[in-house]
């Protein structure tokens, strides 16, 4: 205990650091994913091809190798930067990475939310006469997006996780903090592991449980 | 073609996809020509970078341990998970509380927490509380085997309680006892249906071997990491072993739908024998 409150200062900034890359991942995995499901479910071939094609990609590949890919691939050999500070730049890279590999799973997920609509509700939608638009605005996706809060809880709890992943390329978040101190404060070890271990499950029940009761309140009786 | 958001399209709308498949073929060419330009600045297309992924000793040097590296990890903690998937998912399903709270809190604790920690933990922590460091292999096991064995737990669970009440009622009304329900008929039923999901489990425990790169454990990535400070193409050979993930990945998801399609194959065949006796007796 007395090692985790020595470095209290250090271990919140870190898991600071957990929640911003989550929360920034997260939304542009979202916007992204959701660009991608559109073109995984438009009548065009070529677009369900190609964002199929980027989402069995990026599914197979582990996160390891996207961030170090992003880091090495990109940054270093390829240029992409986003600011001068090393430790900003790492930051985004590795948010780069995270929602290149995030939206392939969100956009599964949304994917499957609007297979689960059942194809009569679209059938009779058009019999009465609503456009493309329509259909899509207050018959098809209000269902969808119902069936999509589960499995986007389950991608976003992933994600909390798989920030930690940013240690790759030296992004100073909770992982590596507690590598750190566990070499620094080696009779205290058990201690450190589960103080980090108590705030990932500080960080990811809640929101297990949040996800879990807005599926429930929204779901869609059939 | 019919799906819920499209009606199956007439004339104008072929057209108009036709159209669009089109204009959108051009621009996915002008990207994938963006991306190429943007290489082609860098020099990525030279041969010397790309020449080294296909050269007998590089693959010999570094590839093939590599591969051997991630699937040696990967077989290894597997197998281990499948049995802590195994044990603690019946321990789960315990008529006992002192034998089902812990083994569902060992679960959900596992199953909450980045496997990253788990494996520094083992790794870095291992000579603070045993005296020894261990291996870096071992802490890839160990780290995976707890994070999917839970994973594992959860399926193995929710595959026994999907198995039909009657099936066990009729088991117990014969007058078989706990352990042989489980036994003869539960399990047999609940592991066809679970194999799939096991599988794909597997895909993931595959793919997270990978975190081994962060501890030096020499797997894939780590090897990558090697070849591009060898031969500076870190770009290539990326690329390659993305490549070499993909297809290990591949080929066990190919072998999930294979033996999903079996057992449903199998499970018409029980079903309709059920109906043959029926009909004769």
């Amino acid at each position: 205990m007395g090692a985790l409150l020595d470095h209290r200062d250090e271990i919140l900034a870190a898991f600071w650091l957990n929640v911003k890359l989550s929360a920034v991942s997260a939304v542009g995995a979202l916007v992204f994913g959701l660009l991608l499901a559109a073109l995984r479910v438009s009548p065009v071939s070529v677009l369900r091809t190609a964002a199929g094609g980027y989402v069995t990609v990026l599914r197979n590949t582990p996160l390891t190798l996207v961030i170090f890919f992003a880091a090495f691939g990109l940054g270093a050999e390829l240029g992409v930067k986003f600011s001068d500070t090393i430790t900003t730049n790492n930051f985004w890279l590795a948010v780069l990475g995270l929602v290149a590999y995030t939206s392939a799973f969100v956009c599964e997920a949304i994917r499957s939310g609007i297979n689960t609509v059942p194809v009569g509700q679209a059938e009779a939608a058009r019999a009465v006469g609503l456009t493309f638009a329509q259909s899509l605005r207050m018959i098809i996706l209000p269902q969808a997006l119902r069936a999509v809060v589960a499995p986007l809880g389950s991608v976003l709890i992933a994600l909390i996780k798989n920030t930690t992943i940013a240690a790759t390329i030296g992004v100073g978040e909770a992982a590596l903090v507690m590598r750190e101190l566990i070499e620094t404060e080696s009779n205290a070890v058990f201690a450190i592991f589960l103080g980090i271990a108590f705030g990932f499950i500080v960080l990811t029940l809640p929101t297990g449980l949040f996800f879990g009761w807005l599926a429930r309140r929204v779901s869609v009786l059939r | 073609m019919s799906s819920v958001l499209y009606d199956a399209p007439g004339p104008r709308a072929r057209t108009r996809n036709r159209v669009l498949a089109a204009v959108f073929t051009v621009v996915l060419l002008a990207l994938a020509y963006f991306v190429y330009v943007k290489f082609d600045e860098k020099g990525q297309w030279a041969a010397e970078k790309w020449k080294p992924l296909v050269q007998g000793d590089v693959w010999r040097t570094y590839l093939i341990p590599g591969i051997r590296g991630t699937v040696t990890a990967a077989l290894a903690a597997g197998v281990l998970a499948l049995v802590f998937g195994a044990v603690f998912g019946l321990g789960r399903l315990s008529d006992h509380w002192w034998v089902r709270l812990p083994a569902g809190a060992v679960v959900e604790f596992f199953r909450a927490i980045p496997l990253l920690i788990l494996i520094f933990f083992a790794f870095f922590g291992s000579f603070a509380v045993l005296g020894v460091t261990i291996s870096a292999f071992a802490a890839v096991v160990f780290g995976l085997t707890l994070y999917n064995g839970s994973v594992i737990a959860e399926i193995v669970r929710a595959g026994v309680l999907a198995v039909p009440r009657g099936q066990w009622e009729a088991a117990y009304a014969i007058g078989l006892r706990k352990g042989a329900v489980m036994r003869l008929i539960l399990l047999p039923q609940s592991v066809r249906s679970m194999l799939p999901v096991l599988i794909s489990q597997l895909v993931v425990l595959l793919k997270d071997s990978a975190l081994g790169y962060i501890i030096a454990y020499i797997e894939l990535l780590h090897q990558t990491d090697q070849i591009g400070a060898q031969f500076g193409n870190i770009v290539p050979a990326s690329i390659l072993v993305a490549g070499i993930y993909i297809a290990l990945n591949l080929t066990l998801g190919w072998l999930a739908t294979v033996v999903e399609r079996h057992s449903r194959r199998r499970g018409q065949r029980v079903l309709h024998a059920d109906q043959q006796a029926l009909e004769t007796a």
